[in-house]
């Protein structure tokens, strides 16, 4: 039972940060207004267009220290290709701040200046989903082989598997 | 310094002697590296994407099997997310059981990383003795799983077996063995001058560089960065738990393993914690077939440090989208500034020490000869006994350590 009320006590006192980043981002960005949401202890989700999307994210990193990149998602979400940013601070909250770029038109700035271990991950983006990053260092790709297709882009939805031949049906 | 003197020599990717392939450039001025670039993804399997055409059920089954090493891991914070989405009261004694097994995970992973790195040194005898005092890990493992490895313990909604009062029992006396032999590989580790000479000073990594690179696990705290996901972003049990997250300001290879030994005795406190206080219940709750639309972040402290996967739902029986990032993949780029000014016979344990799992994530080395235009593959094995014999020159030799330690036992 002791440990039941020192859990509900860490609830309540973590949620205070959770509401106290979710109160100062509104305010510094009035158009973050409903778009901030905080599905959890510990897990706060933010929507931003991809113009205003370089002033939320340095804010986040410059005034409530989010200073881990723990990844970068990539969705595809038919008409759109959706970015989610997955940033952690030491109190163990993860800011979740998704955008969204063309599908015609997948063009996405590097994070690479805040976060140069984040070149991985948008290598990634670039070979599964076929997003143009605005302006990776030059390197080898990843994950996929350099003989890969350059206009297959395996993670789209519009992409399925081949079936395989029966003479590799043998091999496999 | 003129460029021609450059040699670049190419390691991997597919070459017996390796674990698993990757692989690596180096570029060499005489004996010191210049530049490292990795090469990876030839064991991506589309596991992100085979997840979106599967089941959530069958989706446990193949994410379990990313990585061998740390099954556990990844089936853990994979269920963790579907639950989250689905809003699942997870019965307590189930998260207690998670939290057992991820710790004997833990064990067994960080007495397999103690062997290679005594290997990668020639320190030969410390890999036999930690591989077989691993395989008492891996028996308690494999009693309380029915397997070695892949344990299938996870399911949606709580775990598929219950620890009873023998298996218990067994557990203790393990812990106890291992505990034993714990204390005296830090003994070793922190007595032995061979060791400490050869470890300290290879692979540094500021706290800054470690910071700004976005290291994780024991690399990062091994660089002074006190941060666990088990104690910041608690999952499983490890919130009612008592432990010490622990630290290091060696920033070395040497730090590296000090780090990991002493969170083997961390794991040992929180398994014997979590046995007692494990309260009798249910082991799971029904979990629906079609998981309502959302989405959820989980986050895993993995031997080799954070691991992270992203799910999203659409109110089928199968995701939207599964985002897996392995802790390798978060690490692999401090290799480059750990070997920066470095002798290529650092290579080995440098790499090892940041204990990489490419299965995970997703190995050989490639010199070039850019005056000759001579290229050059260099072996593993090959690359390890130059490695040995280099620093034998330098008087740093195992050969007597292996004989004392072989006498002692």
């Amino acid at each position: 039972m002791l440990s039941d009320t020192r859990d509900h006590k860490r609830t309540v006192r973590k949620m205070d940060t959770e509401n106290k980043i979710q109160q100062e981002l509104i305010a510094k960005f009035t158009y973050l207004d409903g778009k901030v949401k905080i599905s959890r202890i510990r897990r706060i989700f933010v929507e931003v267009t991809q113009e205003k999307f370089t002033d939320v994210f340095e804010y986040l990193i410059n005034n409530e220290g989010f200073l881990h990149l723990c990844t970068i998602t990539g969705l595809d979400e038919g008409a759109t290709f959706g970015i989610i940013y997955h940033l952690s601070e030491k109190n163990g909250i993860v800011i979740n701040i998704k955008t969204s770029i063309p599908k015609e038109n997948p063009v996405l700035k590097t994070i690479t200046p805040y976060f140069p271990g984040a070149e991985i991950y948008e290598r990634e983006l670039t070979d599964l989903l076929g997003f143009e990053i605005d302006t990776l260092p030059p390197g080898s790709r990843y994950p996929l082989p350099d003989d890969w297709p350059h206009d297959e882009f395996p993670l789209r939805k519009d992409w399925k598997p081949k079936e395989l031949k029966p003479e590799e049906k043998k091999n496999a | 310094m003129r460029e021609s003197k450059k040699f670049r020599i190419p390691i991997g990717p597919q070459h017996p002697a390796l674990k698993e392939p990757e692989s690596f450039s180096v570029a060499l001025k005489g004996e010191k590296i210049k530049g490292v670039d990795v090469r990876l993804g030839y064991n991506h399997r589309g596991i992100e994407k085979a997840c979106e055409q599967r089941t959530y059920i069958q989706d446990v089954y193949l994410i379990e099997r990313i990585c061998g090493i740390c099954s556990h891991t990844h089936s853990t914070c994979f269920v963790q997310a579907v639950e989250e989405i689905a809003g699942l009261a997870v019965p307590k004694r189930a998260l207690y059981i998670r939290t057992i097994i991820g710790e004997l995970e833990r064990i067994h992973s960080h007495y397999l990383w103690l062997g290679v790195a005594g290997h990668e040194i020639g320190f030969d005898t410390l890999l036999m003795y930690s591989w077989r005092d691993r395989e008492v890990v891996m028996d308690v493992l494999a009693m309380l799983t029915g397997n070695r490895v892949n344990y299938g313990i996870n399911c949606i909604g709580g775990v598929r077996r219950d620890i009873d009062e023998t298996q218990t029992a067994q557990v203790l006396k393990a812990v106890g063995i291992l505990e034993e032999r714990t204390k005296y590989y830090i003994e070793v580790a922190t007595e032995e001058t061979t060791i400490i000479k050869r470890l300290s000073g290879v692979g540094m990594l500021s706290r800054e560089d470690a910071l700004r690179l976005g290291a994780v696990g024991p690399t990062a705290r091994a660089s002074g960065i006190d941060y666990d996901i088990r104690q910041k972003d608690p999952y499983a049990a490890y919130a009612e738990l008592e432990f010490d997250v622990i630290t290091d300001a060696h920033c070395d290879v040497y730090g590296r393993t000090v780090v990991r030994l002493k969170e083997l005795m961390q794991s040992y406190r929180i398994i014997r914690q979590a046995l007692k206080k494990m309260p009798q219940g249910q082991l799971t709750v029904r979990a629906p077939r079609k998981i309502p639309a959302g989405e959820a972040i989980s986050r895993y402290e993995a031997p080799r440090g954070e691991d992270v996967h992203y799910v999203k739902s659409n109110g089928t029986e199968q995701p939207e989208r599964v985002k897996v990032r392995a802790p390798t993949l978060a690490n692999i780029r401090t290799v480059k500034y750990m070997l920066r000014d470095r002798y290529l016979a650092d290579m080995p344990i440098v790499i090892a020490a940041i204990d990489p799992c490419f299965s995970c994530t997703d190995r050989v080395v490639s010199l070039n000869d850019t005056a000759n235009k001579k290229r050059e593959v260099i072996e593993w094995q090959k690359l390890r006994s130059y490695s040995i014999e280099w620093y034998k020159k330098q008087g740093i030799d195992f050969t007597e350590l292996n004989r004392k330690f072989k006498n002692r036992d």
